[in-house]
């Protein structure tokens, strides 16, 4: 922190909204959720980080490029801590950013989970197409092309699409 | 609670799902179909996810400098703490399936008992594997059910896995020192607290599923003290091979 006063959580913030998430490029790491915190001090800056998913590949990415991000406005140096506690969810997904990766073609997540320990039968909800916003759709399968995804299909417009899942 | 009974119990946790993530990887590219394929290859990556966070803890807790990768590629199985479940060659699509769902299902109360351990990283690391277990459960039940009651080919095959599989069972609830210290201390559970409720759960399903839980019989143990089957020396040589050529090599 040697070239100017601190920078404040907004500013901070504002630097943070332009790293995207390297698999859904419309939502930057905070609207996504996995920003916690960012905090400025004489010592540098301190960002608080939580995973969507334990074994997510795109954490390493994100990471380097909040580290280029701060480097580019010469903000630093910049230590990034990762906390599991609170898990994150989907329900920390703002509905600006639902609309936004409605409009990119993946289905927004619905409400996160129940507690139901051995759910048997096949969800019910329906999800609605991103592209032709039927809700004559049909689940292909939970996991999709990424951990935090599942893969659907569209019977009126006969379009796979992907769904971010809730967790 | 003894930092090396700590380390030792955290072991097995990583242990567990370190071995069944890479068991359930070798389906990569031969899945039944395409969906499955990437079903397959999802949950191993966050078992091995989960492995990654459990064993990086474990090094920390043993306090020799040890971190997930050194825990991972530089331990023979002699010191593997896994469950002989786990280790298990994949055998047919049915046998995988079965095994992933008496493994899920443990996984998902074990966990869920673990939301509320005394260490913060522990229940951290266990609150964000509940809801992984929870895909991860539904997606074996399903299709269990779906082999179980299905045609006479696949209900033959699921049930011959139920019976192979049963009597590697018994050792996920089986209690020693090191669980009962961790439950004491309060780091840990007593996973024969949970043992019924398993049984229950899995029996459910089975009874959906047409099939038959095989009569009760000898309980095959000794992974958490690192007596193996000659699998998992086979398994780990593949697994480690890269790392131990090429110490510290990054990419």
């Amino acid at each position: 922190m040697v070239k100017r006063a601190l920078p404040s959580r907004e500013e901070l913030f504002e630097i943070l909204e332009s790293v995207k998430d390297p698999e859904v490029p419309v939502l930057s790491v905070v609207e996504l959720g996995i920003v916690r915190d960012a905090v400025a001090g004489e010592s540098g800056v301190v960002v608080t980080i939580t995973p969507t998913y334990s074994g997510c590949p795109a954490m390493h990415e994100i990471e380097l490029e909040i580290r280029r991000a701060f480097a580019a406005e010469a903000i630093g140096p910049v230590e990034i801590r990762t906390t599991y506690s609170p898990a994150w969810t989907t329900d920390w997904i703002s509905d600006a950013a639902r609309e936004k990766l409605e409009a990119y073609g993946i289905a927004p997540p619905g409400p996160a989970d129940s507690s139901e320990l051995i759910p048997l039968r096949r969800r019910t909800a329906t999800v609605r197409c991103p592209y032709c916003k039927s809700h004559d759709t049909q689940q292909r399968s939970v996991f999709g092309s990424t951990a935090c995804k599942s893969i659907w299909f569209c019977n009126k417009c006969r379009q796979p699409f992907e769904e971010f899942k809730a967790i | 609670m003894s930092d090396s009974s700590s380390f030792q119990y955290l072991l097995r946790l990583g242990d567990d799902r370190l071995v069944l993530g890479h068991r359930l990887s070798e389906w990569c590219g031969h899945g039944p179909i395409l969906e499955e394929d990437i079903a397959l290859a999802n949950i191993a990556l966050d078992l091995i996810g989960e492995a990654a966070l459990l064993l990086k803890l474990a090094g920390q807790l043993e306090g020799k400098g040890r971190n997930e990768d050194a825990l991972s590629f530089f331990r023979d199985s002699i010191d593997y703490r896994n469950a002989l479940l786990v280790e298990l060659p994949i055998g047919d699509f049915a046998f995988t399936i079965v095994r992933q769902l008496f493994f899920s299902t443990f996984s998902l109360l074990q966990m869920g008992a673990l939301e509320r351990s005394s260490n913060g990283d522990l229940a951290g690391i266990a609150s964000k594997a509940v809801k992984e277990a929870r895909y991860h459960v539904r997606h074996s039940a399903q299709w269990v059910v779906t082999l179980g009651d299905g045609t006479e080919e696949s209900h033959a095959r699921a049930q011959r896995a139920v019976d192979d599989l049963w009597r590697y069972t018994g050792e996920l609830f089986m209690a020693d020192a090191i669980d009962t210290d961790a439950a004491a201390s309060g780091l840990g559970v007593d996973p024969s607290a949970f043992a019924d409720q398993w049984r229950a759960q899995v029996g459910e399903v089975l009874h959906t599923a047409k099939l038959t839980i095989p009569p009760a019989a000898y309980m095959q143990r000794g992974g958490r003290d690192g007596r193996h089957t000659e699998h998992l020396g086979h398994m780990l040589a593949e697994m480690q091979i890269v790392a131990r050529s090429h110490p510290g090599a990054t990419w």
